[in-house]
């Protein structure tokens, strides 16, 4: 199956592997390995209706990637620590409620980190998940646009207590965009807020 | 009657060696090198400089507070955590609450480092400087100009933010994007105000007096008239922009006032 591979700058030597699956129908079982630390299972196996953005993303992996190389880490994996850096706070069991799959989640985004000497490679990783995933893949484009397809704006809002929707007023820029140029303008204004939020973790 | 020889009483002095530090005074630490780094400038506190960050094609503004040898390595480590933690967490307040700063893009408090947005654009010092050149015409634009800084500035100290170093070079003027290829000299008194460098920033919800606001913008009066002689003038035209921003404004104003007859040589008695 397809997996889209990229390096974030200053980290060349850790490419990081990403798949994407829609209808997947076992959860519970992908949930189950999880639980047990089943060592073929290091993954880090997010719900895709929480990521906003591909640079929400990236910005979890970067930091998640950071925290590991730098013996920062709060978890035990990088993998873990992704799914923990997501989070604004500092509990590791909240983070997997929010955004790690639940028994219900039917879209998956898959990521494992390679360049830590233990032999990983796109098609191992492919191969893999092809055999335990039961769901249909989507293939990433470069922009890695896809990757955000299944947000839930309000549920993201919710985990990151950003208010609701048009609640702050901005004054100034009323005036210039209107129309749907507002709706992107409040994507954008909510990824600045929580990548903002990712960096602080914990302050 | 000097003796031939001098003895000395004491061994000659030297310098002492450098106080350990572990983190490399003008090198970044991980993952940064000086490969993928542009230096951009130094300030009293920081470095800064350009680099990418996510991907290749993102631009972003690196800001590197250096240890201090000089200083208790403990007190050093704390001091430099807590600014850039004050200057991070003031920054994601203003863009939660809708003022246009460079957002938090990532941050190591222990590595003494930020990472913030870039922003496409000259300073307002440097539009000014521009402006001056060209003859200091141009009355629409920059009057337009004048008032969007008033009106970012009083939007600041609405959510009750102070600046703290407010000067023309920490104001920016945004290129906007659509103009991008028809971008003419005029074109550069176009665009959103940007604050930025908020290393000196201080932030209180309830408690923030018309005090400080007044001193804020008493600073940026004085920056204006020390840098931009030409441009004097139109700062009546920022204050009065300032002024119909938010509910306490009027006020801030007021308090400006006594503001300026501080200082050496201000006072009216004889």
């Amino acid at each position: 199956i397809p997996i889209h591979t990229l390096t974030l700058p200053h980290y060349p030597a850790h490419p990081i592997h990403i798949a994407l699956f829609t209808h997947v129908r076992n959860a519970p079982t992908l949930r189950s390995q999880l639980l047990s630390s089943n060592p073929a299972f290091d993954y880090a196996f997010l719900d895709a209706s929480t990521l906003l953005s591909p640079t929400h993303l990236l910005l979890a992996a970067q930091l998640a990637l950071h925290a590991h190389l730098t013996h920062r880490a709060k978890t035990r994996t990088p993998h873990s620590e992704l799914v923990f850096r997501l989070h604004p706070n500092n509990n590791i069991g909240e983070a997997y409620r929010k955004f790690g799959i639940a028994d219900e989640s039917s879209e998956v985004l898959v990521v494992k980190f390679g360049g830590m000497g233990d032999g990983v490679t796109a098609e191992g990783v492919g191969t893999h998940l092809g055999e335990v995933v039961e769901g249909e893949v989507v293939s990433i484009g470069e922009g890695m646009e896809e990757v955000a397809m299944f947000a839930d704006v309000g549920k993201i809002r919710k985990i990151y207590k950003l208010g609701e929707a048009g609640a702050k007023g901005k004054g100034k820029k009323g005036a210039v965009v209107n129309g749907d140029g507002k709706v992107r303008d409040e994507r954008k204004d909510m990824e600045s807020v929580i990548l903002g939020t990712m960096a602080l973790k914990g302050s | 009657m000097a003796p031939e020889t001098i003895e000395p009483t004491a061994p000659p002095l030297r310098a002492p060696s450098p106080p350990p530090t572990d983190r490399p005074l003008h090198t970044l630490p991980a993952p940064f090198t000086s490969s993928n780094l542009e230096v951009l400038t130094q300030g009293a506190e920081a470095l800064v400089y350009k680099s990418v960050f996510l991907t290749p094609h993102t631009p972003c503004v690196v800001k590197y507070r250096p240890p201090k040898p000089y200083r208790h390595p403990v007190l050093d480590r704390r001091l430099t955590k807590a600014r850039l933690l004050a200057e991070a967490r003031v920054l994601v307040r203003c863009k939660r609450d809708g003022v246009d700063v460079p957002g938090v893009l990532g941050a190591d408090w222990e590595g003494g480092w930020l990472v913030l947005e870039w922003v496409e654009g000259k300073t307002v010092r440097g539009v000014l400087d521009g402006w001056a050149e060209r003859g200091a015409g141009e009355k629409e634009g920059i009057l337009g100009l004048m008032e969007r800084v008033g009106l970012a500035v009083g939007r600041l100290h609405e959510i009750g933010v102070c600046h703290g170093d407010l000067t023309t070079s920490n104001l920016m003027v945004r290129v906007p994007e659509k103009k991008a290829e028809v971008q003419e000299q005029n074109d550069e008194l176009e665009g959103d105000i940007v604050l930025i460098d908020f290393g000196l920033a201080s932030h209180s919800t309830q408690n923030l007096q018309d005090e400080d606001r007044a001193v804020d913008l008493y600073v940026l009066e004085r920056a204006f008239a020390a840098t931009h002689p030409k441009a004097e003038p139109l700062f009546k035209d920022v204050l009065s922009a300032y002024g119909e921003s938010f509910k306490g404004a009027r006020a801030v104003l007021k308090k400006l006032e006594d503001v300026r007859l501080r200082g050496r040589k201000r006072s009216m008695l004889g």
